[in-house]
Parts: C-alpha cells; sequence; structure tokens
C-alpha cells in the first residue's frame, strides 16, 4: 500500500481526463457494456435531474493523516488543497440562505483545516437541521489538539459520520493503513464517553462501511447487525447507523482495480447490479457538492474527476438555488457504483 | 490464446443455458434463486455451504461467484477456510469409509 497520494507519485491517475478516458473506453466504445447514458435511456427512465435540494456537501480540503487505498478523493498529507477562510465566508453566507436542510463537511480530514473549527461554530449558528462532518476517527487520536473533537462536535450538535470498514484489524488495516483498526477503537470510544452513539442519545454517530475490494456491498441492515454484535461484544462501542457505500472506480480505488485485474470484472458487477429504482434517488438528485475552492458539482465523485455542474452558475461566489436546480447532471460510467444493488450515497444505500 | 476448459468470463453467460432451453432454464434460475433466500437458513449460512459444495465439485466457477459473494456478505476468510475443511473432510471421509468394504473384501478372501 502505497504512502503518497496518485498526485504525489505523478502517477497518470491523478489527471482527471486519463480516469475520464479509462471509463470511457474498452469495454464500454465497444459496446460490450453500455454507457451509463445508454443504460438509463434503455430502462425507460429519463436523464437524471435535479430533485429538490437537501444536502449542501462542502468539501473543506484534500489534507488527510491517512492514506486509505480506496480513497476517492486521492487524500493525503502530502496534499495542499485547503479552502481558505475566504470561500468559507462565501459558504456560509449560501449556508444562511440554502433550503437544504443538511449541511455535509468532508475532506480530506476536515479536521485539518485550520479554520475547521472557526467554520463549524459559525455554520452551527445558522442551525440548519442535521449537521454532519465526516471524520475519519483516527484524526482524534493522531495529535493532542485534536482529542478534544468529540467535546467540540457535541458542543455544536455535529452528526458525526465515521468510516469503519470491518470490525476486524486485518481487513482494516489492509485498506486504511497499520494502525488504523485501533485508532479508530479508541476513537470510537472517546466518542461513545461523551454521549456520540450511545442507544438513545441524540448525538448522531453512524458509520461507513465500504467494501475491502473488488466487491460490492451487500445488504446494509444485515451489516449493520453484524458490525453492531461485533463492536458492542468485543469492545463495548456502540453506534447508531451504517450506511454501506460502494466504491466507485475512480482516483485510488481506480488504480487499485487496474493494478489487481479486477477493472473489468468489477464494471461488469456494476452493470449488472443495476437498479432502475436506485437511479431515482441517487444523490446528485439532492446534492451540490463544494470543492475547497469553491466550485460546484453533482456529487464528490464528479468532484473528483473535476465534472463542474452543467450551469451557468459554476462558482460558491456566483451561487444560485433556482438557476443550479434547473440542470442536467453530468454522468458518465463511474455513475454506475451508485446504482448497482440497492443504490449508494453518502447517506447509504438509496433504493 | 491459451486454449482452457475454463473460461472466466464465462461465468457471465451463464444465464445464456436459458436461450437453448428456455422453459429449464428458466426453472433451474427460479429454483437457484429460491435456494439461496433467507429461509430456516440464512442467506450468509448458505453462502458458505455454497462455497464448501463448490470446492467438493471443483467448480472453478462456483469458487470465484462463492468467495466473491463471501467478501459480500462479510464473510471472514477464517470462515471461508473452515467451510472448505467441512467439504473437505466430508469429501476424505466418503473415500476412507470405504476402507471398511475394502477390509470386508479383504476378510473376506483371506483363509
Amino acid at each position: 500500500m502505497s504512502t503518497q497520494s496518485l498526485h504525489k507519485r505523478a502517477n497518470e491517475l491523478a489527471k482527471t481526463e486519463k480516469q475520464l478516458e479509462i471509463l470511457s473506453n474498452g469495454i464500454f466504445a465497444n459496446g460490450e457494456l453500455p454507457t451509463f447514458k445508454q443504460k438509463v435511456k434503455k430502462t425507460g427512465l429519463p436523464a437524471l435531474r435535479p430533485k429538490q435540494l437537501e444536502v449542501l456537501q462542502i468539501n473543506v480540503g484534500y489534507m488527510c493523516n491517512q492514506v486509505c487505498s480506496h480513497c476517492h478523493v486521492d487524500a493525503g498529507p502530502d496534499r495542499k488543497e485547503i479552502m481558505t477562510k475566504e470561500t468559507m465566508q462565501q459558504c456560509l453566507d449560501v449556508i444562511k440562505t440554502t433550503k437544504a436542510h443538511t449541511l455535509d463537511l468532508t475532506g480530506g480530514a476536515p479536521e485539518m483545516n485550520p479554520n475547521f473549527r472557526w467554520f463549524v461554530e459559525e455554520a452551527s449558528k445558522v442551525g440548519i437541521k442535521d449537521f454532519i462532518v465526516r471524520s475519519n476517527l483516527t484524526i482524534i487520536e493522531a495529535n493532542k489538539k485534536y482529542h478534544d473533537l468529540p467535546e467540540f462536535f457535541k458542543k455544536h450538535n455535529v452528526h458525526v459520520v465515521s468510516s469503519m470498514p470491518h470490525w476486524t484489524k486485518g481487513k482494516t488495516d489492509k485498506q486504511r493503513g497499520e494502525g488504523v483498526f485501533n485508532k479508530s477503537i479508541e476513537a470510537l470510544k472517546r466518542l461513545n464517553s461523551v454521549g456520540y452513539g450511545m442507544p438513545d442519545s441524540d448525538l448522531k454517530l453512524d458509520l461507513v462501511y465500504n467494501p475491502a475490494g473488488a466487491f460490492l456491498p451487500t445488504d446494509q441492515a444485515s451489516m449493520e447487525k453484524d458490525f453492531k454484535k461485533a463492536l458492542v461484544d468485543e469492545f463495548g462501542i456502540h453506534f447508531h447507523n451504517l450506511f454501506a457505500i460502494t466504491n466507485l472506480p475512480i482516483s485510488r480505488f481506480l488504480e487499485y482495480l487496474i493494478a489487481s485485474d479486477n477493472y473489468e470484472d468489477y464494471m461488469y458487477s456494476l452493470v449488472e447490479a443495476f437498479n432502475p429504482s436506485a437511479v431515482a434517488n441517487v444523490m446528485c438528485t439532492n446534492t451540490i457538492s463544494v470543492s475547497w475552492d469553491g466550485w460546484l458539482y453533482d456529487c464528490d465523485f464528479n468532484q473528483m474527476l473535476d465534472l463542474k455542474v452543467n450551469s451557468k452558475v459554476q462558482h460558491i461566489s456566483k451561487y444560485n438555488e433556482a438557476l443550479l436546480n434547473n440542470r442536467d447532471i453530468v454522468i458518465s460510467q463511474h455513475c454506475y457504483g451508485c446504482t448497482a444493488g440497492a443504490g449508494s450515497s453518502c447517506q447509504g444505500t438509496v433504493a | 490464446m491459451e486454449k482452457t476448459y475454463y473460461n472466466p468470463s464465462d461465468l457471465k453467460k451463464f444465464t445464456k443455458i436459458t436461450e437453448w432451453s428456455e422453459e429449464l432454464g428458466n426453472k433451474f434460475f427460479d429454483y437457484y434463486g429460491k435456494v439461496f433466500e433467507e429461509g430456516a437458513l440464512t442467506a450468509r449460512e448458505k453462502s458458505l455451504i455454497a462455497l464448501a459444495v463448490a470446492h467438493v465439485v471443483k467448480c472453478p466457477y462456483c469458487i470465484d461467484a462463492y468467495t466473491k459473494d463471501g467478501l459480500q456478505r462479510g464473510i471472514t476468510k477464517e470462515e471461508m477456510m473452515e467451510a472448505v475443511h467441512a467439504g473437505a473432510a466430508i469429501e476424505s471421509g466418503a473415500t476412507l469409509v470405504h476402507g471398511v468394504q475394502m477390509m470386508n473384501k479383504y476378510e473376506k478372501l483371506s483363509m
């Protein structure tokens, strides 16, 4: 497992054009598999369009203390893209007027942005209904200055969503790096100790499960049952919901698929598992994703492929919700990842 | 291209058997689907049984399919290997129990 991002290694997959080229060539160009656009059309579904905006997802930077092998952001300690306070202020102006009921902060490790706490304090004053921070858990243990994050989250009534690929050490460390499992367990204990994730607590703690390899997630509910049993029995840890998220074939996960000769089989699995009823609820229909430098995207995955919204408004500084809601969603073959099986989104299954 | 009897990509074409015998093919796939639904046994338990049988009948397609199925269900490698041993133990037991037949015949033919 590499300890550097694709960008740092100057890997050709660091270029989004290269990724999009791979996703459009080969089995999709020769007709072996239908493109996502063809599949949607053939199924008799309309082209993807936004519904009511519900989630404003803001990526405050690609810097992270981990270098997970499946990361679609290509995040890592060597990434220097960090949202400035000025862009954060522009986001706050939007948060004050948006009709979205959920604010979702992500990264990288969002906590590593030097203005993260200021931003959370300011955003929490707006009183948005559901305020999510996606925390990788280990950041809480990474340095003394982060140890109080659970109390900080509690103070601002933040809904914590954290990654946990498996309840066993081996699988977790293989995907996320040596030592990640033990640190994650310690961080979960810290969160539990202030009330996060406890059975009747209003302090929401949800976990995200990504398969550790070239396979799709299984039924979210049964996975949640297995996770809960294992984490309570072995570590006395509690959490609320488990979101099962499919790995999309982009960035470092795409690198892994190609290097392990799993790319074609994985794309076949995604296409075979195409679920028309997941299409109507994919997250791009109710989400706007904002990048560290203020550009707007249909989702976090399109952000990483630099596929900006197809709208006159493309930047947070010019944000106009009514105009943005009247756009076509930009798609490519990675979209199959969100429509496979029970569907997949940052909030888990959708079908 | 190297010629082999087994081609991994043939697994994707499995449902094509229906094209040459539609009624029987469909009946088989309906039955197959029903068998692996949750029942008195969980789908997880059935997946492990399928993996064990896949090894006993030495079906490379089934081994690929049920290793992947197990991973998707969060089945651990330790559980998978124990299932394979359960299959192997029955298979070798089935061979060894015939040793009794050999012993019987030996005794019968010997003075």
